[in-house]
This record gives structure tokens, sequence and C-alpha cells, in this order.
């Protein structure tokens, strides 16, 4: 499948060790960490470190419209080695306003110049959702409201990535009543993007996505909401470490109790893991230990990657069960039982045993006179015969 | 065939006699609820199907787990009916999609476990009071010393909830008694303490009714408090309410269930087939008091029976003394 000769894989370490401040071990090991996130078969991860170490690094550009900053921040918290360095000497960072040095018109030149020149080349890295309201007047940026700065970026961009709950469906701006008509950037410009739901979103999602196009150059497959499958596929449920206890029937009933001591199911206070999908029980959070994402850490999960869920229904309501696909071990209300003898199978039965029957009576009659009578008929044609 | 004046008036007097005592039995008083009735309450809308219940009922009950084949596949405790090991179980009606609970064209669960009649058939037929409800409590237990095995409990009951131990070297009955042994430690039902969302709750029956009513009287879609583990608890959760079929199951059939059910889906579908308001115990043991009652009854009609065979056993020796001469005369004639 992806068949690489050993030349392609000769890279040039030491180059790399100057460009990105890694030793040659680190920088395999972070390739081979991004191919096992995506699920990518062995041999990606050369693929990935040959894609990487080219000196090609795309145009990225990254826009913030009603957000808190968190995915930003989210991602520079990422803490394999060097990471931050890694993320920004891949990718050619040319607008993002919370890590550019650059300010004010000076900013907005530096964005237009990296559109000019990477016409349908560049990402698009949309954080935060845009208000529609009145005009979109609720979120100005260089005096551009955030709906026609987000449709002219999107114009020319060869992908739009949506980071965060609030760029993939509306996130907490769009919670009722959404004074200021907040929507997702996919919804703004009714065109599929990339969604990487989450509040924040795991940035591993996004480092993979962005080296997935790097090194295919081709998004990974996404699912029906546009989420890629490698990191939303399933439900937190389904890969939870406390997952035995649910079914084991063992629920913490409040915090601190002997269950939530135990390490038993969250569910009963909230979990939403069950209507959840993402991959935080598989790839953790902020890369601490290995309990580190929140149910973890001992609180239910809140859903924060659906829309519906987080800032929707109360943190500890119940969630609903997503799993119960047309059950395979269920009890069906009445199993199937024998119908009993039906009327024609009850007459055959009843013919044959009442043939069975005449015959043994006919023989029983006839038992000891069927020698004279025998001689009778053998006799009877003679008779007639003789006559 | 003659009949004389004496024989007549003798025959008479033993028929009327037999007739008047008949219609002065009453019908077997109508059994009620007792005052401190306790039961469960299982709202099908709540139920996530986790089977918490199962797991808890087996664990608290020492009953080992099942093992199945299903349509060539081997599963380990997957009951697919009550059984000698499983007295409580969860199962579901599969109408469509599983996007869509509690819909005819989704899915729905329904409970199974003893229903603790208020005038049970099982109690009624036992012959040897094995089966026996608490006064107080209502509770229908069994005793397993004082059980003959005669399965007649499993044979009475509409709801086919007593089953037997029939691969066991000494066979027993084996139902649901709601954690009785588990009210001595001051604790209750274990399937309503281990269920997540309250769907099944337990408490006393008056207490039970009235939080039915208030769930019945609530618009679909209501957001509301649901209790966990028993009425009062304390512990509760937010929920919107279902829009549930007009019918409360055990509130009326056979007299009135100490566990109740309430469901979005017709009961029918969950295979709660229709059944009579009356007992069956009622009937049966209404039709019994009449003709037994006093024993009365029996002794008149086996009077009446003697004195037919008496007076038949005369008819024949008059016959006899007259016919024997012409018997007699037949063979000189041969």
């Amino acid at each position: 499948m992806l068949a690489h000769s050993e030349e392609e894989c000769s890279l040039d370490f030491d180059a790399i060790e100057g460009r990105l401040g890694l030793s040659r071990r680190d920088f395999l090991k972070f390739c081979t960490g991004l191919a096992s996130t995506m699920g990518l078969p062995a041999g990606a991860d050369a693929a990935i470190a040959k894609a990487v170490e080219s000196a090609r690094r795309p145009s990225v550009i990254w826009l913030h419209f009603q957000e808190c900053t968190g995915c930003t921040e989210s991602l520079l918290r990422a803490n394999h080695p060097t990471l931050e360095r890694l993320i920004l000497d891949i990718i050619s960072l040319d607008y993002h306003e919370t890590l550019f040095a650059a300010a004010g018109h000076q900013a907005e030149a530096a964005r237009r110049q990296a559109m000019a020149d990477n016409k349908g080349k560049y990402l698009l890295v949309v954080e935060g959702a845009i208000p529609t309201k009145d005009k979109g007047i609720y979120c100005r940026i260089g005096g551009q409201t955030a709906v026609d700065l987000l449709k002219e970026c999107a114009t020319d961009a060869a992908a739009v990535v949506a980071i965060g709950s609030c760029a993939s469906w509306g996130g907490v701006p769009s919670t009722k009543p959404n004074p200021t008509g907040s929507e997702g950037a996919g919804e703004v410009l009714g065109a599929k993007v990339v969604n990487l739901p989450g509040c924040p979103p795991n940035p591993y999602n996004l480092i993979s996505t962005v080296v997935h196009y790097l090194t295919f150059n081709k998004l990974p497959e996404l699912d029906a909401k546009g989420r890629p499958k490698f990191a939303y596929g399933r439900l937190i449920h389904e890969n939870c470490e406390r997952r035995a206890h649910f079914d084991a029937g063992r629920f913490a009933g409040e915090f601190g109790d002997e269950g939530h001591r135990q390490g038993w199911c969250l569910y009963k206070l909230g979990c939403k893991g069950p209507e959840t999908h993402a991959n935080c029980p598989a790839v953790l959070f902020g890369d601490v230990s290995n309990a580190s994402w929140p149910v973890g850490t001992g609180h239910p999960c809140i859903g924060c990657t659906e829309k519906g869920i987080v800032f929707t229904k109360p943190i500890h309501a119940l969630a609903e069960l997503k799993t119960v696909t047309p059950p395979i071990f269920f009890a069906r209300p009445a199993e199937e039982r024998g119908t009993g003898v039906t009327f024609a199978a009850a007459a055959a039965l009843a013919a044959i045993a009442g043939a069975a029957a005449g015959g043994t009576a006919m023989l029983a009659r006839n038992l000891g006179k069927s020698v004279p009578e025998a001689k009778a008929d053998v006799a009877a044609p003679d008779e007639q015969r003789g006559g | 065939m003659g009949m004389d004046r004496r024989n007549f008036l003798k025959a008479a007097s033993g028929g009327t006699l037999a007739a008047s005592c008949v219609p002065s039995v009453q019908a077997r008083e109508t059994r009620t609820m007792p005052e401190g009735a306790v039961g469960l309450l299982y709202d099908g809308t709540l139920c996530i199907g986790c089977r918490a219940c199962m797991a808890a009922c087996k664990a608290e009950n020492d009953l080992p787990p099942e093992f199945n084949e299903i349509e060539g596949s081997a599963y380990w405790d997957a009951p697919l009916d009550l059984s000698g090991r499983t007295i409580n179980i969860i199962k579901a009606y599969v109408g469509g999609d599983s996007d869509r609970k509690d819909t005819l064209d989704g899915y729905a669960f329904t409970k199974l476990s003893c229903f603790h009649c208020v005038d049970a058939s099982c109690v009624s037929c036992c012959p040897v009071a094995a089966m026996t409800k608490d006064p107080v409590t209502g509770i229908v237990s069994h005793s397993k010393e004082a059980c003959i095995g005669c399965r007649y409990c499993v044979a009475a009951c509409p709801f086919g909830v007593p089953r037997f131990t029939y691969d066991e070297t000494f066979p027993h009955i084996a139902k649901c008694q709601l954690c009785r042994h588990r009210m001595a430690q001051g604790k209750f039902a274990a399937c309503a303490e281990v269920c997540p969302t309250g769907a099944t709750i337990y408490g006393p029956v008056k207490e039970l009714k009235k939080e039915i009513a208030r769930r019945r009287a609530l618009a679909p879609g209501t957001e509301t408090e649901f209790p966990r583990g028993h009425i009062g608890s304390g512990d509760t959760h937010i929920a919107p309410i279902a829009n549930y079929v007009d019918h409360v199951w055990g509130e009326k059939e056979i007299g009135g269930t100490q566990v109740l059910h309430l469901s979005a889906v017709p009961f029918d579908r969950l295979d709660k087939k229709p059944l009579p308001d009356v007992a069956p115990a009622n009937v049966s043991e209404s039709l019994q008091g009449r003709i037994y009652h006093g024993m009365i009854a029996p002794l008149a009609f086996l009077g009446a029976l003697v004195f037919a065979a008496k007076r038949s056993a005369k008819a024949l020796g008059e016959q006899g003394e007259a016919g024997g001469t012409d018997a007699g005369d037949d063979r000189k004639g041969e």
C-alpha cells in the first residue's frame, strides 16, 4: 500500500535536526506516533517522515472568531518533545492572531500576501463560531465581519479545517438563546469542512489531520458530520477504561463515595460517554499520565464534542445509550416456542394410527382361524374346477 | 319405574336441602392490597438496557450464570427468559432502528420478574401452602422446605414467573421474592438499588401509584425529576417525560399487582397480553367455596347417590326374585 524504497526513506536527519531541533530518534518517534493515532498501516511512519522532512511547508492561515483561544492553548500544550516548534516548522503559519509577532495592518497584509502566493494551496484553520445575526456585526477583525473574512479566506483554500466545537457546530456561543446567531464554519460556508469538535479538541487530531494532508495530499476519511473517522469513529463508552464496571452494574453514586474511590463507572453521575464520539480514552489528554483524560481523573465526560449534548444537556443528566444497536443478546419479549401439532398433521397421524390399529385388530381376529380358512380358500377353486 | 309418595318426598327434601345451601354461600371476598404493601415501579422509558439489575439480582440471590446457545453461537449469561437461574430479566422489543427508542418502529425495553399479585394464583393453587403472601408487605414468597415440587404454581401463574430447576438433583422453585432476605438488613430490592436511571424503583405501592399519577399527568417532553433507588431516596435525576401509553400494567390486571409497569409502546408488544381484571384465584376459589361450603352439598349429593343406589338395588332385587323363575323356566325349556 505504502511501498517505499530505501532511498525514499533515507532522510537527511542532520537537516531535520538543524531545522526542527529534534534528534533523529525523537523525530521518528513523533512520526510513528502520528501514524498510530490515525490508525495507518505499517510503513506510513516512513511516508510521514519523508513528507515532514521535505522543505515543502504548506501555508496555514488560522482565523479566530467567537472563541476563548482554548483550542490554540491546547495545541501549544501538546507535550511531545518540542512539538510546538515542530508544528510551527512543518507548516508555514502565515496568520495566527495569538502567535504572530506582527499586528494591525501589517498582519492583515501578511494574510493577503500568503493567500495570493499560495492560491488554492493553503490550509484554512478556523477557530471559533461565526455570528450571523444582524449582518454579522458582533465579530469584526480589521473592519471585516467574521462571515466576510471566513468566506474570503475559504474561497481559495485547499481545505478548511474547523477546530473546536465552536467552529464545528457553534459551540458555547450558539447555546440558547444564541444572541448573536452563532454558527459553525461549515454552516456558514454551506460546504463540507473538516470538523474537529471538542472543548478543547485533542491537539493530536489536528496534527494528524494536517500531516495526513501533507503525506497523502488529501484529507482523512470523514464521517457524516465531517469528522475524521480515525478520531471520531467510536463512542467514548466503547474504549472507556471503566466500561467493565458499567457492564457489571457498578456505578459511582456521588463524588467521593465508595464506588467513586474504587474507580467505578461514572454513568450515574451524568457521564456522556455512551453518546459522545471521540478518541479521548485511546489518545488521552495533556500527555501527563496514563489516566490523563476527564473520565480517567474521575469526572464524567461532558460530551464536549457532540452538538446537542455539551452546553445543552445538564452535566449530571443521564446519557442516552447509543450502543444499543439492534440488540444482539437481548431476549425478545416472547421467545419462539413450538406451536403444537397442526390439524392436518394430527389427522394424518390419526389416520396412520387408525390403520395400524385396524390392521392389528383384523390380524388378531383372524389368528387361529387362518389355517382352516386358507384351506377352504385353496379348496374352493378346486371345487369350482371340479364342478 | 314407580316412585311411592314416601320416596318422592325423601328425594325432594334432600334436593331442596342441597339447593338451599348453595345460594347462601357468597363468592369469596375480593382480596385487597395490604396497607403496607411494597413493590416496584418499572418505567421502560427510563431503562437503558444496561442490565445492572440482572447482575445485581444474581449476585444478591446467589444465582449462577446461564449458558445459552443462540443461533449456533454460545453466550454466557444471556438468558432468553426467566428460569431456575434467572429470576429477573430485561427483554427488548425490536420493531425497527436502534436510534428510535420507545416507538413501534424503534425499540423498547421491558422487565420480567414476579409481579407480587394482590390475589396470587400461585398462592391459591399451592397444595401445601409453601407459596405464601406476606399479610403485611404483600410479598409473595415460597418455602423450599415445604415445597413438594408439584409445580402447580408454574402452571397457574399468568405471567410465567415461577420456574423449576429441572436440571438439579433436588430441584426447587425459583422466583423473585423482592429481596426479602435483604429487608432484614434494612436494605431493599437489589434491582432497584442498582438501577442507574431509576427505571426500577422500590417503595410502598401507595407511593409508587402517586409517582405514576404524577408522571402521567405531565405532558410528554416536560423535564422532571425522577427518583432513583427507592421513593424518597433523595437521589434524583432530571429527564424528559416520555409519551406513555394510557395503561399502567399491573393496576387492574388480575385484581392488581404490586409491581407496576409504565411504557411508551403498547404492552401487548412487550408480551404483556390483555388479562381480566378479576383474579383467576378468586374465580376458582369462589367456585370451590360454593361447591364444598360446609361439605353440605357434597354430603347431600352423596346421600342422593346412596339413596338412588339403594332404590335401584331394591328394585333389582324384586326383579331378581320375580325373574329367577323365568330364567329357570328358560333353562328347562332348552
